[in-house]
């Protein structure tokens, strides 16, 4: 078995088992034999409930905690993995990650105003809308500061979205402090800014669905323009790929990916810039296996971390991005040094 | 009388506040190799670009197979004209072959992968350019020559009838500069349109049939390599004095560089 398909089948093995161990485990004790009798409950109880020994709120702990909880981490997860190495592709720049144009600071600032606002709480569709109008501007605004005649101009635009991150996150910042004098509203700023999938609900799920199925697989028919982007504009151009509207609708695409994951699963960072790199390392620079196998390893590794937090602590809840960003960073400077190693610096 | 496969007329373009390229005009013909010579900053680099597409002249147009090349998609110009970039930094860790294979992108859809056919004419690519045993080597571990030969082959896989070469020669030693050109004369008589900006005279009258001088963004010589490349131009042009003479046996003319007269 060669080495590609080997990692996918490590991925898929993953993930699936990740999602497994993530339909068990939990203060509610659910033996593995009883999870598809529970599991198929809701399904089959219309005929056949008076014969199944499956009680009710095992099978709502499944269908409405669990399962919603798992899927909405799963393609969270996928969204930001894949927009991550999409980015570094696209900008042939190891540091981008869906937070380097400020698409994610946009979202969080949108959802921030949502909870601010009290939007929240009235409706659960008014904080993923505001995360989408938040990451929809932003990308607005540093595409228009940096194209000229149509042409995005790289540079300019990595800066213009690195000023718009500091700008978003300073006005996230001041909502914060004025809503401090109310402290159930500043808790649940800073909680969803530090990320997680408590209480998320098939709403969520409605959500992100349809944007990441068809964001992913729109970002698949990109696989060959982006080796050739590697290689620099000129190359693309020479062998075909109209540059500026390649980027233009890639821009377009990860920012609704972007947008769609942080409004379900708030700012969990990491995600974006060490999956991508992880695979590029193990798989070289070729899109067609990096960007499935990073939306498989993004998926894996937000579904792990949210199963790590709920076995560690159940009752306390430790904000999903503190696990993503404690976990990610050292093993990225790991990463870093082994390169070095091996570069024999 | 003969299509010209690709040409332009009156094309101009400027940068901010400066003209790169004045009105030129030039048809070019199959089986032609063509250098662009000049002293640096004529445009000639420039003027590959807008031939490619990849600029948009400020006025004038280009021209391929007699039709505005803004007519063109991206994938069209590509099946058409090839441009080896000079350029040619790699930092990926792609192989040879892969890169060659990118060669077969215009012809490719997205979820496409190459066919029996593709594979054979990136065989045939890797095989002209002298890379058969390379194919599993990566790109970013290979010498100047090497990566030079690389993009032609990416060129010869993408079939376009056309080649534009940006100082194809410019960080190759004699023995590969000297192989380069010859592979390019011979794939020019194939029915090939050549096009290269090159900045060694001497091998530039040997290989090319027609020499184009640019300076100061016009075309001020337009003719065979003995017609351009003359003691006057070399002195006017290129601020150099130099002593010119016939060469029968390297088929080519000599170029002896007395003096510089500077800038």
């Amino acid at each position: 078995m060669n080495r590609t398909a080997l990692v996918f089948l490590i991925l898929t093995g993953g993930l699936i088992f990740s999602l497994f161990a993530g339909l068990l485990l939990g203060p509610a004790e659910i033996a593995i034999s009883q999870i598809p009798e529970f599991l198929l409950h809701p399904l089959i109880s219309d005929t056949a409930s008076h014969t199944t020994s499956a009680s009710p709120w095992q099978s709502s702990v499944l269908w409405d905690i669990r399962l919603p909880r798992l899927i909405v981490g799963a393609l969270a997860g996928s969204c930001l993995a894949i927009c991550g190495a999409v980015m570094q592709g696209m900008f042939r720049n190891p540091l981008a990650s869906p937070s380097i144009l400020g698409v994610s600071s946009g979202a969080s600032l949108g959802a921030v105003i949502a909870i601010y606002l009290g939007l929240a709480s009235v409706s659960v569709w008014a904080l993923p809308l505001f995360a989408f109008i938040g990451a929809g501007l932003t990308l607005f605004l540093i595409y228009r500061i940096s194209s000229q005649r149509g042409h995005a101009v790289i540079g300019t635009l990595l800066l213009a979205g690195v000023a718009m991150a500091a700008f978003n996150s300073a006005l996230s910042s001041l909502i914060l402090a004025l809503s401090l004098d109310s402290w159930g509203v500043g808790q649940m700023i800073i909680y969803w800014t530090m990320g997680g999938l408590d209480g998320r609900t098939w709403d969520h799920v409605f959500l992100i669905l349809p944007p990441a199925l068809l964001g992913i697989s729109l970002l698949l028919l990109f696989s060959r323009p982006l080796d050739a982007l590697l290689l620099g504009e000129t190359h693309a151009s020479s062998v075909g790929v109209d540059v500026a509207r390649t980027r233009l609708y890639l821009l377009l695409i990860t920012s609704c990916l972007v947008g769609a994951a942080i409004s379900v699963c708030g700012g969990v960072s990491f995600i974006g810039l060490v999956v991508p790199h992880i695979m590029r390392l193990v798989l070289g620079p070729h899109h067609r296996y990096l960007l499935p196998a990073s939306a498989l390893g993004g998926a894996l590794c937000l579904v792990s971390a949210d199963l790590f937090l709920r076995t560690l602590s159940p009752e306390q809840a430790i904000p999903l991005g503190v696990v993503t960003a404690a976990f990610g960073a050292p093993f990225f400077l790991f990463l870093l040094v082994r390169k070095r190693w091996s570069m024999s610096l | 009388m003969i299509k010209s496969p690709l040409s332009c007329q009156n094309l101009s373009f400027d940068y901010p506040q400066q003209r790169v390229l004045d009105n030129i005009s030039i048809d070019c013909f199959p089986e032609q190799f063509i250098g662009l010579i000049g002293p640096n900053g004529a445009g000639k680099s420039t003027l590959l670009k807008l031939l490619l597409g990849l600029l948009e002249p400020t006025s004038g147009k280009v021209q391929l197979n007699e039709k505005p090349l803004e007519d063109f998609a991206r994938r069209e110009i590509a099946q058409h004209i090839s441009l080896v970039p000079q350029d040619l930094a790699i930092d990926y860790a792609f192989t040879v072959q892969e890169i060659v294979a990118m060669g077969r992108n215009p012809y490719l859809g997205a979820y496409q992968s190459e066919s029996q056919q593709d594979q054979q004419i990136i065989e045939q690519a890797l095989l002209r350019t002298d890379l058969s045993d390379l194919g599993e080597r990566k790109a970013d571990q290979l010498s100047g020559g090497e990566r030079q030969r690389v993009f032609i082959a990416r060129a010869l896989a993408q079939q376009a009838s056309i080649l534009l070469l940006d100082e194809p020669t410019a960080s190759l030693d004699l023995c590969h500069q000297f192989d380069l050109m010859t592979l390019i004369r011979n794939l020019t008589n194939e029915n090939h349109l050549s096009i290269a900006a090159i900045h060694d005279l001497q091998l530039a009258s040997r290989f090319c049939d027609r020499l184009i001088l640019l300076y100061q963004g016009t075309i001020v010589a337009d003719g065979s390599p003995a017609e351009v490349i003359c003691e006057e131009n070399l002195y006017r042009y290129f601020n150099i004095e130099a002593k010119i003479t016939q060469d029968a046996s390297i088929e080519g003319l000599r170029i002896d560089v007395l003096r510089s007269t500077g800038v």
